[in-house]
């Protein structure tokens, strides 16, 4: 297997974009991510997009061709382009499947990216197709909504390992924070705990302010063998790992309600791959798409002892400037959370991070990041490691 | 959901029926063809469950589901049957009733409706054992 490198990065803004369509998105950051990295379309070999739902957002399937065609890269050149679909995970694997191609030699210029376009159904008929990230026979037929699902994942934390509302909203208030710095955010407002406390109640324990919102948003990159990214780019940031796993797609033939069995098995992967420990790691983005979902995913990638995470958080140790600093582009709660779209726009996060281009919310000496997606109530994970030295 | 898709699954539904694994003795409901402990070693059968159980976890639902605006505020739960499974189903009294731990058994409930004119889907809801708990 070859090294695999990024050697250019794009986020569109994150948000409500009612001017501004599916295509119109996902091209802006394609053609900027390849603007970054200095290469010219037509020497891509390959497009990966990540697309949970385009069908049930937009009426459009045949996704990757529609990309390929208005980025310019289908009607003389025929690049071939494929859809790559895991719910809220499809960004985490539209980018393990390019850099498989890459690292394999099958293909040498190849962009992964991803896109959702969230906001043009009202947000009954958005949570609806979210809800087909669970089980529809046996979850959603019974009246479970995706906040629903985490709201008894946070009910089982709560129970087993005494976390309070608190501590999630803490997740919410330094989400926020971070987001405030991060041009690209849908909320750049900072908040409080009350606040948080005192938002119309979604799913109980879960408010409103626990939630990731509806977004609309797109992000791409581009990779290349490492052996040749120096060609491109100055400062080329290397893929040390990329690891996959499943588990069971209902919440409640989990082994365990309060830990995502499939984020451990993937963190395991990434760090055996990457031949790293959690401590060797200065900066992660996780799957924040409620409050629990953080505390649970520092746990399970090994960061604080199981059932510690709520606490860790509230003392402060998960901010920029802490031990080990979470979600420095807001996460899916500030920033957004465009399902296909989010996968990516964590690598592009890493990747600005390690590059030290991320502004006031960088993170000093920055050597390594992590990102965590994650698809469903858990039932994908993809873990990847990126490193600023080969 | 479509009619066909509904009414396939109806037996189970009404009268929890799901599957038994006579190799390994786990039971699977909702009905599985393949145990995933014994996969081709296993033999799967039908089996129908007594009905009573115990609350693993919950929520109460405000925000609802397209199709479930008039019940809101509901309570989802994760319910463990007696004989090991576990699924998920609406718990169906004053939310504040409901806890983990909370012994429930069946009842038949509608569940929902496709639209105005639609088909209305029945199944099973849970309800407090009050002598059990
Ligand atoms: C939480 C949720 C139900 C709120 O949707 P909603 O009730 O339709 O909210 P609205 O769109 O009416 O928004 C009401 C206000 O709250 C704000 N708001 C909505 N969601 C918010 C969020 N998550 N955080 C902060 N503010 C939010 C809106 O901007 C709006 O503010 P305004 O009145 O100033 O314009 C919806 O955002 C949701 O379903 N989120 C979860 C998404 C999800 O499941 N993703 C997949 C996870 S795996
Ligand atoms: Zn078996």
């Amino acid at each position: 297997m070859r090294d695999v490198a990024i050697i250019g990065v794009k986020n569109t803004n994150f948000g409500e974009m009612w001017d501004r369509s599916f295509r119109d998105i996902v091209v802006e950051a394609g053609v900027g991510a390849i603007e970054d990295s200095g290469i010219s379309g037509e020497k891509l070999d390959g497009m990966y997009v990540g697309n949970m739902s385009g069908g049930q957002f937009v009426e459009q399937e045949h996704i990757g061709a529609l990309i390929a065609d208005y980025s310019g890269l289908s009607l003389d050149l025929h690049i071939p382009s494929t859809r790559v679909e895991a719910a809220c995970a499809s960004g985490g694997l539209a980018f393990r499947q390019a850099v498989m191609a890459v690292a394999s030699g099958h293909e040498d210029l190849v962009m992964a990216a991803g896109v959702e376009k969230m906001t043009d159904v009202s947000s009954t008929a958005a949570s609806a197709a979210l809800a087909a990230a669970a089980d529809r026979e046996w979850e959603g037929i019974m009246g479970a909504t995706f906040p629903g699902l985490y709201a008894m994942i946070a009910k089982m934390h709560m129970h087993q390992y005494g976390t309070t509302s608190e501590q999630l909203a803490a997740v919410a208030v330094k989400n926020h924070k971070n987001g405030s710095m991060n041009p690209i955010a849908q909320y750049k407002n900072l908040i409080t705990v009350d606040n948080v406390l005192n938002s119309i109640m979604v799913a109980d324990p879960l408010h409103i302010f626990d939630c990731s919102p509806i977004t609309d948003g797109a992000s791409a990159l581009v990779l290349a063998p490492a052996d040749i990214a120096h060609e491109y780019t100055d400062t080329p940031i290397y893929v040390k790992a990329t690891a996959q796993a499943s588990d069971t797609i209902a919440l409640h033939d989990r082994r365990d309600i309060a830990t995502l069995d499939a984020s451990v098995a993937a963190g395991k992967r990434a760090y055996e791959m990457a031949k790293m420990t959690p401590a060797d790691i200065d900066l992660v983005e996780v799957h924040d798409c409620f409050t629990i979902a953080e505390i649970c995913a520092i746990e399970d990638l090994g960061f604080v002892k199981k059932g510690l995470g709520g606490k860790m958080t509230e003392d402060g140790e998960t901010a920029i400037g802490g031990k080990i600093p979470v979600n420095t582009s807001g996460g899916l709660k500030a920033c957004g959370h465009p399902v296909g779209a989010t996968g990516i726009k964590q690598l592009v996060e890493v990747t600005q991070q390690l590059r030290g281009d991320s502004g006031p919310r960088q993170v000093d000496g920055a050597e390594v990041g992590m990102t965590h997606n994650v698809g469903g109530s858990g039932a994908t994970a993809v873990v990847n490691i990126l490193a600023r030295k080969r | 959901m479509s009619v066909a898709r509904f009414w396939r699954k109806q037996i189970n539904r009404y009268n929890i029926v799901g599957t038994h694994c006579k190799t390994c003795d786990t039971h699977y409901y909702p009905p599985r063809n393949v145990c995933p402990k014994c996969r081709r070693d296993g033999d799967i059968e039908s089996y129908k469950f007594a009905g009573p159980g115990e609350v693993v976890t919950y929520t109460i639902i405000h925000t609802a589901a397209e199709g479930f605006e008039m019940q809101a505020p509901y309570a989802l739960a994760i319910i463990e049957l007696d004989e090991g499974p576990r699924f998920t189903s609406q718990v169906v009294c004053d939310p504040v009733e409901v806890s983990i731990g909370l012994r429930v058994k069946p009842v038949f409930r509608k569940l929902g409706e496709s639209g105005d004119k639609g088909m209305i889907y029945y199944g099973t809801k849970y309800v407090p054992d009050n002598d059990r708990n």
